[in-house]
């Protein structure tokens, strides 16, 4: 589920500059997301029709000119459904994401400049969240909370936060060892100061761009979660409830599904390019 | 050997024993501290824990109420009850499910083959083909790298849901070529298997390409090739040897994305399997069946995650200990 | 240089080796190299020729283009290089339009190459027996006789129990061993010529000396032997002819004797003088140094007793593990104001925690050091914290030793707590003055200094606090030569005009001995041998000291009795033997 965000852990991945990354490469995932975020504000200015308005006459009927993606099983038009769905689908994405850096730095910053023992402590803690899989812990707290968007939001929030708590650790505890921090302390800069000067802004770089990728991953989660029929609930819709509810008119009624499971891949593409291009940015 | 048995004293077990039995007490902590968090996240989660065992699916009549209440001495302190299901766990039992009328571990038991199944094929296939692909596209020129580098990024940013219902509308739907539902016979494997398969052979072959490309920057490769090694022979000896070396650590970020995967690719393809069972068990809110995956799941990642520990240092013999000089 | 005596030397080279022999193995003229992207060429007319049995050296500092030179001779510039040639010949043949199959029958069989170290040169994860196997194939040893001719091979190149080494891999192997089974292998398919790129740079000086001489050795067997270093005293010893290269293009060239004897390029000059010479460094007084604040110390005895210490060690202990090696065992020593006391070992000696030690950055398990007369290492970080100032550290590496996003003002700027913008700003700039460089790079981001640059930076902090006490820990070895004289020089005259004490730690005896003016010898955590500087160069009195002293290499007519002659002496068994340490650095046991 987190496959974005695994690829952060590999250093080698800052030091490649990539053949995608020119600079018509670099502005075209902006450009989407702006976009997007139009869409997400303005929904009314992009919608053809209303999207709970129903027309059984015009059910299951194929992209064409009345409805640019067709409509579903009750006649309500896809494309209006797919502009509304934006702002549930990125909500709760960005919501989790808050959730999770905030949770994850918290716990990352005081593991990373804290004690021995306080640090142990929370990794081991940490350690036990990294024991499940993402989409379990988000299944776990799915299964206490019960389904709905702000739960599903929370769920996957929870399940980011020990990979971003991992991540601020690590980039706090090799900041606090660097030559730079003991030049500091051999000038007799007190630790708290050092912490404030040198590791907040080594961490939040990093973090923020892990957060961007990691924005996409909160996507694929939360689309993931509402195709298995936990998400918002009814007659609200983001993207994955639109996929859950097309799966059953795969064989007659394919863009059901297939426009709404696009719409995630091209935002997730966006920031995952845009992720990546900070990182390249951030080494060089 | 009993004869040396007895006069070595204790201490002299072998390092590597020493470290394997370390390494699984550790891995049982976290097991023993997933559980612990899951037991209490039940019980302290907001809502009647008795209706919370029983589910909304199942009917909650008093006598039901007082059969589980009495079944899992409900009454008792909290702590008592957190002792008897470590107990219980010791013993191999995973509790109850009141909606399927079912002993958990005979549900999981009998859904955990089709998952098996269908992990195993998409990890090899993913292995597959992202080594092919990294091999075939390592240190190539700019338009062969860029066009590698465009199909990974889809594929990781393709939901395995969504990349299922691909495949499903075009080669179930269209072409009639491969069976759309079950799970019987090696055909009704194919396709869920490449939508679990295609997003981590994505990621796989961006690792390994990265690694394939800094490994022949390094200095034993160049002194290789002073040799006269020819880059094919160079490739095969030596650097794809160290680029598979991180796969290893990654092991447990590929469990994780396949379990997780398969959550929803058998609900795609309407599969038999653990993800199903787990599915349908948020879905009804069955929490008992809920925290035994949990429980199930994180003791996978610990055997996973020892045995990457344990097989490192067998290829890598930097972490060897012990080296003599 | 025009490209006309270039190339009249390069005929001029390549008449003498036609005289002895049936022509070189490898001779190019007008070698041109370029990399898409940059705008002046890797390489830029480079004409030379070597002959069997004979030594021809690249000399330069970073980036001057020569192993570019040495890898293009072998077809291993790079797949975005472009090179031409007007000629370019290898054992005969016109290898200008040599694609790779070529190219491979070259490598290994005509030419082979030694890398600078080999933990990275060899394969890490397969045994050095495994590395040499591979090139004895390659130079067509049929199945069944490689293992014979690996250990052939072993025990050519000097390495004991051939048996058992080529089963271990190359972390398992002292510096010294693996560099053999590197060269074993380089030497596996029996090339006559042999590219040595900056073969011995990893090395401890002791063990260098042996690799030198094992060097020595093939080429006396008749291999020619193109030697690539930065370092022109290594040169000396091996080198017929020499080679200038700065920025791509040959300065100077000619016969070795008569290049570092009578250079006639500016740049061949500035690199030998800037060789720490091992010769006593014209000093105006050797001791004892001014005190900070004391008006006339000429009129004082000159007593080096009398000048109060300001900073003393007492039987200091450390290791790193509770029943570990001790990295530290039972050290003492003295720093009086102005004066610098020169602490050398080789790597795993125990020098560089010594430094932590003394900087209160690590706490000793046992014994004290006091600052002032007062203790200092027993002090809680809380209340040393107010007295840092006094005492700074100057590191090896003075870009891991600044954040990487600051600038160098904010750098510098640190030091000065409590200053107005205005004031630290006006400090900043007079700091950067004092260690010799403009107030224009206050905005600079250490990225964008150069190593020379880095280093003052990191030194114009050290003195903001006015320290009496500068502890350096390696602070030139990471620089080109050039610059390294430029540094040292600056040390030297902070200690002179400032009275600051300088504990100076270091490998490098020539440094040492331009310097300071008492050293301590460290090895294996202990001081072996203790004493005036002179005192130690012209008598020392412990034999470890002696070999330390004997491994030095000399320019020709550096003057000194001593000098490593590298022709005779090749022992093995002399070599030192590695054992991991605990704290992550190489403990290195020297057996006499």
């Amino acid at each position: 589920m987190s496959t974005v965000t695994a690829l952060l852990d590999r250093p080698a991945a800052a030091t490649r500059r990539g053949t995608l990354l020119r600079s018509p490469a670099r502005l075209a995932p902006l450009v989407l997301l702006a976009a997007v975020a139009l869409v997400l504000v303005f929904p009314g200015v992009f919608a053809t029709h209303a999207p709970e308005a129903t027309d059984v006459a015009a059910a299951l009927r194929p992209p064409g000119a009345g409805h640019w993606l067709g409509t579903d099983q009750l006649g309500r038009d896809v494309w209006s459904r797919l502009v509304h769905g934006t702002r549930l689908s990125l909500l709760i994405a960005v919501g989790a994401t808050l959730i999770g850096v905030g949770g994850g730095a918290l716990l990352g910053l005081v593991a990373g400049c804290g004690g021995r023992h306080v640090d142990f402590a929370l990794m081991r803690v940490v350690d036990v969240l990294l024991g499940f899989p993402e989409l379990l812990l988000a299944l776990l707290v799915v299964a206490l909370l019960g389904g709905g968007t702000v739960n599903v939001a929370i769920a996957i929030g929870i399940a980011g936060v020990p990979n971003y708590a991992r991540l601020v650790r690590g980039q706090a505890r090799l900041v606090l060892r660097s030559e730079y921090v003991e030049a500091a302390r051999v000038l007799g800069v007190p630790v708290w100061r050092s912490v404030l000067r040198h590791v907040l802004p080594n961490v939040g770089g990093p973090l923020v761009v892990l957060a961007s990728i990691g924005l996409g991953s909160a996507i694929i989660s939360g689309s993931g979660l509402s195709v298995l029929g936990l998400g918002p609930v009814p007659p609200e819709a983001d993207w994955g409830s639109m996929v859950a509810d097309g799966k059953d008119f795969l064989q007659t009624a394919w863009w059901i599904s297939i426009a709404p499971g696009l719409a995630v891949s091209v935002v997730v593409v966006c920031t995952t390019l845009i992720g990546r291009s900070m990182q390249l940015r951030a080494v060089r | 050997m009993s004869d040396r048995a007895r006069r070595m004293p204790r201490r002299h077990v072998p390092p590597w024993a020493r470290f394997v039995a370390r390494r699984l007490a550790a891995g049982l902590v976290v097991v023993w501290g997933t559980l612990t968090v899951t037991f209490f996240a039940l019980h302290l989660a907001p809502g009647d824990i008795v209706d919370g065992l029983i589910g909304p699916g199942a009917a909650a009549t008093p006598a039901l109420r007082d059969q589980v209440i009495a079944e899992n001495g409900l009454d008792d302190p909290l702590l008592v009850q957190y002792g008897r299901e470590l107990a219980q766990l010791a013993s191999g039992g995973l509790g109850w499910s009141y909606q399927l009328n079912e002993p958990i571990e005979r549900l999981l038991g009998s859904q955990l083959g089709p998952t098996v199944e269908l992990a195993v094929s998409a990890l090899v296939t993913a292995l597959v083909l992202a080594v092919l692909a990294a091999v075939l596209t390592a240190g190539r020129g700019r338009a062969v790298r860029g066009a590698a580098g465009l199909a990974e990024l889809l594929m990781v940013s393709m939901p395995s849901f969504w990349l299922g219902i691909i495949l499903l509308t075009v080669f179930s739907y269209r072409l009639h070529a491969l069976p759309s539902i079950g799970a019987d016979g090696p055909a009704a494997l194919v396709l869920p298997t490449l939508a679990l398969a295609l997003p981590l052979a994505g990621v796989l072959a961006q690792v390994i390409r990265q690694e394939l490309e800094s490994a022949d920057g390094r200095p034993f490769v160049l002194t290789a090739r002073s040799r006269g090694l020819g880059a094919t022979a160079v490739l095969l000896r030596h650097t794809l040897r160290h680029a598979l070396l991180p796969l290893t650590t990654l092991a447990g970020f590929v469990l994780g994305s396949l379990f997780g995967g398969a959550v929803l690719v058998e609900n795609i393809f309407t599969r038999p399997g653990l993800g199903r069972v787990l599915a349908n068990a948020v879905g009804s809110r069955d929490l008992p069946v809920v925290s035994a995956l949990v429980v199930i799941s994180s003791a996978a990642f610990v055997v996973i995650n020892t045995l990457v520990d344990v097989l490192h240092p067998l290829i890598d013999p930097r972490l060897r200990e012990g080296g003599t000089a | 240089m025009t490209t006309t005596t270039e190339a009249t030397a390069a005929q001029a080279t390549a008449g003498d080796a036609g005289a002895t022999v049936p022509g070189p193995l490898v001779r190019v003229e007008g070698l041109r190299v370029s990399f898409p992207g940059s705008p002046r060429p890797a390489v830029d007319g480079v004409s030379l020729a070597v002959g069997p049995g004979e030594c021809v050296a690249l000399v330069g500092e970073s980036g001057s283009g020569k192993s570019v030179t040495s890898r293009s001779l072998i077809g291993l510039a790079g797949t975005r290089a472009r090179v031409s040639a007007r000629t370019l010949e290898v054992a005969g043949a016109d290898a200008a339009g040599f694609g790779e199959r070529q190219w491979r029958a070259v490598r290994g069989r005509r030419i082979a190459v030694v890398f600078q170290d080999a933990l990275t040169a060899l394969d890490p994860l397969r045994t050095v027996g495994a590395e040499i196997a591979e090139a004895a194939r390659l130079g067509g040893t049929a199945g069944p006789d490689v293992d014979a001719r690996v250990v052939e091979l072993l025990t050519a190149v000097g390495v004991p129990e051939p048996e058992a080494r080529r089963t271990q891999h190359p972390h398992q192997l002292s510096g010294g061993l693996r560099q053999r089974a590197l060269i074993a292998s380089a030497l596996a398919a029996d090339a006559p010529l042999l590219i040595a790129d900056e073969p011995t740079t990893a090395l401890d000086a002791i063990v260098q000396a042996q690799i030198l001489a094992l060097l020595g050795r093939l080429k006396a067997e008749g291999r020619g032997l193109l030697l690539v270093s930065h370092d022109l005293a290594v040169v000396a010893q091996l080198a017929d002819r020499v080679l200038v290269l700065r920025r791509g293009e040959v300065v100077e060239s000619g016969p070795v004797g008569r290049v570092l004897s009578a250079p006639e390029h500016p740049y061949t000059r500035m690199l030998l003088d800037a060789v720490p010479s091992g010769r006593p460094p014209a000093r105006p007084a050797q001791a004892p140094r001014k005190a900070p604040g004391s008006e006339a110390p000429d009129t004082e005895a000159p007593d080096t007793e009398d000048v109060a210490p300001v900073l003393t060690g007492r039987g200091l202990v450390k290791s790193f593990a509770p029943d570990g090696p001790r990295a530290l065992d039972g050290v003492g020593f003295t720093l009086r104001a102005g004066e610098a006391l020169g602490v050398v070992g080789e790597s795993g000696s125990g020098k560089s925690t010594l430094a932590r030690v003394a900087m209160g950055l690590s706490r000793p398990d046992a014994g004290e050091v006091l600052l002032h007369g007062r203790p200092w290492s027993a002090l809680p970080e809380r209340r040393r914290r107010a007295e840092r100032p006094a005492i700074q550290f100057v590191q090896q590496d003075p870009y891991a030793s600044a954040d990487p996003r600051f600038t160098v003002a904010r750098i510098i700027g640190e030091a000065l707590p409590g200053l107005r913008r205005a004031e630290r700003a006006r400090r900043c700039a007079e700091l950067l003055d004092q260690v010799g460089l403009p107030a224009e790079l206050l905005s600079r981001r250490p990225h964008q200094l150069s190593g020379g640059q880095r280093q003052r930076v990191a030194i114009a902090r050290a003195l903001a606090g006015r320290p009496q006490v500068l502890v350096c820990d390696e602070p030139v070895s990471a620089l080109d030569v050039s610059v390294q004289a430029q540094v040292l020089e600056l040390l030297d005259r902070l200690r002179r005009e400032r009275g600051i004490a300088l504990l100076f730690i270091t490998h490098d005896l020539a440094v040492v001995r331009q310097v300071a003016d008492r050293v301590l010898i460290m090895r294996g955590g202990s001081v072996v041998e203790e004493g005036e500087t002179e005192r130690i160069f012209e008598a020392p009195a412990h034999p470890y000291t002696r070999a330390l002293l004997d491994a030095v290499l000399r320019l020709p007519g550096a003057g000194g009795a001593r000098g490593a002659d590298v022709t005779g002496r090749d022992d093995p068994e002399q070599d030192t033997e590695h054992v991991a340490g605990q704290d992550g650095e190489h403990v290195t046991k020297w057996e006499t």
